[in-house]
């Protein structure tokens, strides 16, 4: 099989988020970066679908420089190679420009199954998968918690609201994992040591061939709405408190 | 050139969802300052009765694209339809639910645009005759005013978070062929395994009541579910709740989880790590009940109760039980 997996480097989820003075971004000096947590889960799958079935596992990112930490981080878990598309010019990248250089680099090769994550933990947009499936001209199948390989086509488990869906599609197709895919394992120390020789291909936006014009643009960054301070319910006697919460959430907050 | 306003409704087993006359209603909101008409794509098989519905809500104009193939929602399908519809009539902007089937459809659906798109919007309004979609980014912690320059301009709309407001129009039915090619729809749905609860999704509830680590165990959600029953609302639970096997997946809130704007939340033994609260700060009234007074949680609450919430809870549910009959 020829497995693909994308992955994108976010901030931990542990990270302070501070918006720059002018809005124009976030400030990300003190910023601790990891594998969007998303695009672990779609890693795991791409290495158990080839630890069962045989093929490889290609990595494929789109970043800054720094990146190429986290594309190490998938080829430590035992992915075998890695393209890496860096260039200041995608700094700024949008979801269209993002999945565009992904179908860029993933038309030139074989692949049987591409994962993404269901979104990245920092824009939260989860456009990449669907665009990408639609750029590549392949089914998508989101917010994937379970997958059956059948040869040429799966078979998955996708949560919606009050239900879970049962759904077969024909392969080549996307799948965007969503936590509850799997648990996905930790990089080895040999595996650590192994990934720094696997191929990296770093790629800029002029080999592939692609407008790097973002459709969407953030104008603003803000930081959220702050919350008027709250009162602290006061007393011994926890009947008494529970009764001054909902005469409260009833008389004042109208909510109940 | 571009102009009006569309919305692609959402329906399930014949019955349109609550996102889509919060869709109708403010896509009518933001077409009277253009002064432009409201349109809604409306796919499925055997649904054109739906349309007066969204006529209630401001709709002028409803395209249906009636097909077997369109039922259930399959992405493929549905992005071919709507993508269709939209080009021939090129709309300034286009408006989605950023429920999971709306997301699903939505960013499909901008890729076949070639346009952009902004996900899981909490407000939208017209800036300098263009779309200025508000939503939040890194699960909260802060937030994105996004524009988008090519078109249509898309967003999708959080669930919950945009008012219903009537405004009875014509809504004059407009029937288009969908045009499916079955040789191009590759996914098939095997089955539909129904939530049996009767529960809303945590991203539609109204009020979340949610435990963590200070819930000790699964068995000390049911005190939970009793206060949640007497309010008509879901269970939530923090990610050691769900990494400690005491929850589902599906009830996680926070940045790996769901990010919820109930009208009332209610953190139960929740400690407020920063990934949490990146998921449910945008909760209209925020109660907090715990046993740590210093707990981060109570930073973001409305009311704080600094106590055992296993005293607290069911006290809580009896008075609530008495105030809401």
């Amino acid at each position: 099989m020829n497995i693909i997996a994308c992955v994108k480097q976010v901030p931990d989820t542990e990270a302070q988020i501070k918006v720059k003075a002018d809005g124009s971004g976030i400030e990300d000096g003190q910023i601790k970066w990891v594998m969007n947590p998303y695009d672990e889960y779609g890693v795991e799958e791409a290495l158990r679908l080839k630890e069962k079935n045989g093929g490889e596992v290609t990595i494929v990112s789109v970043g800054p420089a720094r990146a190429m930490e986290t594309v190490r981080t998938a080829l430590a878990m035992g992915a075998d190679k890695g393209v890496h598309v860096s260039d200041p010019a995608l700094d700024n990248a949008d979801a269209f420009v993002t999945a565009s250089a992904l179908a860029a680099v993933i038309k030139g090769m074989p692949y049987d199954i591409i994962f993404c994550g269901q979104r990245a933990i920092d824009d939260d947009s989860g456009q990449v998968g669907p665009m990408l499936a639609e750029l590549l001209g392949i089914p998508q199948l989101t917010l994937v918690t379970k997958l059956e390989y059948a040869g040429t086509s799966v078979k998955v488990i996708r949560p919606i609201e009050g239900a879970q869906l049962s759904i077969e599609t024909s392969l080549p197709c996307v799948v965007t994992a969503q936590k509850g895919l799997n648990e996905p394992r930790y990089a080895s120390l040999p595996g650590i040591m192994k990934a720094k020789k696997k191929p990296v291909d770093v790629k800029n936006a002029a080999a592939l061939g692609i407008a790097t014009e973002s459709k969407t643009k953030v104008a603003k960054t803000i930081p959220p709405p702050a919350r008027p301070p709250g009162k602290i319910i006061c007393g011994d006697d926890p009947a008494q408190k529970a009764a001054e919460v909902a005469r409260l959430l009833r008389e004042e907050a109208k909510v109940i | 050139m571009a102009k009006g306003v569309w919305i692609v409704a959402e329906q399930r087993d014949g019955a349109l969802r609550k996102i889509s006359f919060e869709l109708a209603s403010t896509a009518r909101k933001l077409a009277d300052q253009m002064g432009a008409e409201v349109s809604a794509v409306l796919l499925g098989s055997g649904i054109e009765g739906l349309a007066a519905q969204l006529g209630k809500y401001g709709v002028d104009k409803v395209y249906v694209g009636d097909s077997p193939a369109l039922e259930p929602y399959i992405t493929e399908a549905h992005a071919a339809a709507a993508a269709k519809i939209i080009k021939e009539n090129d709309p300034a902007i286009v408006l989605l639910g950023a429920s999971v089937q709306g997301k699903d459809l939505s960013a499909r659906l901008a890729g076949k645009l070639a346009t952009g798109l902004a996900t899981d919007c909490i407000d939208v309004k017209i800036a300098d005759g263009k779309l200025l979609a508000i939503r939040p980014m890194y699960a909260g912690k802060c937030f994105g005013e996004v524009i988008t320059s090519a078109t249509p301009q898309m967003a999708s709309l959080r669930p919950n978070v945009f008012a219903m407001a009537e405004n009875a129009k014509a809504a004059a039915v407009t029937k288009f062929d969908p045009a499916i090619d079955a040789a191009q729809i590759k996914s098939k749905i095997l089955e539909v395994q129904k939530d049996t609860s009767g529960k809303v999704d945590l991203t539609e509830a109204n009020v979340i009541v949610t435990g963590g680590r200070g819930m000790k165990g699964p068995e000390g959600f049911q005190i939970l579910e009793e206060l949640a029953e007497v309010l008509k609302g879901c269970v939530g639970a923090s990610r050691a709740a769900v990494d400690a096997g005491w929850r589902l997946q599906k009830d996680q809130v926070g940045q790996t989880g769901k990010v919820v704007s109930p009208n009332l939340y209610i953190a139960c033994g929740v400690s407020g790590a920063i990934q949490h609260l990146a998921g449910m700060s945008s909760s209209k009234y925020i109660v907090a009940i715990n046993k740590d007074a210093e707990a981060p949680i109570f930073a973001k609450a409305d009311y704080g109760v600094v106590d055992d919430l296993f005293k607290v809870v069911p006290e809580l549910t009896g008075a609530c039980k008495k105030l809401v009959g």
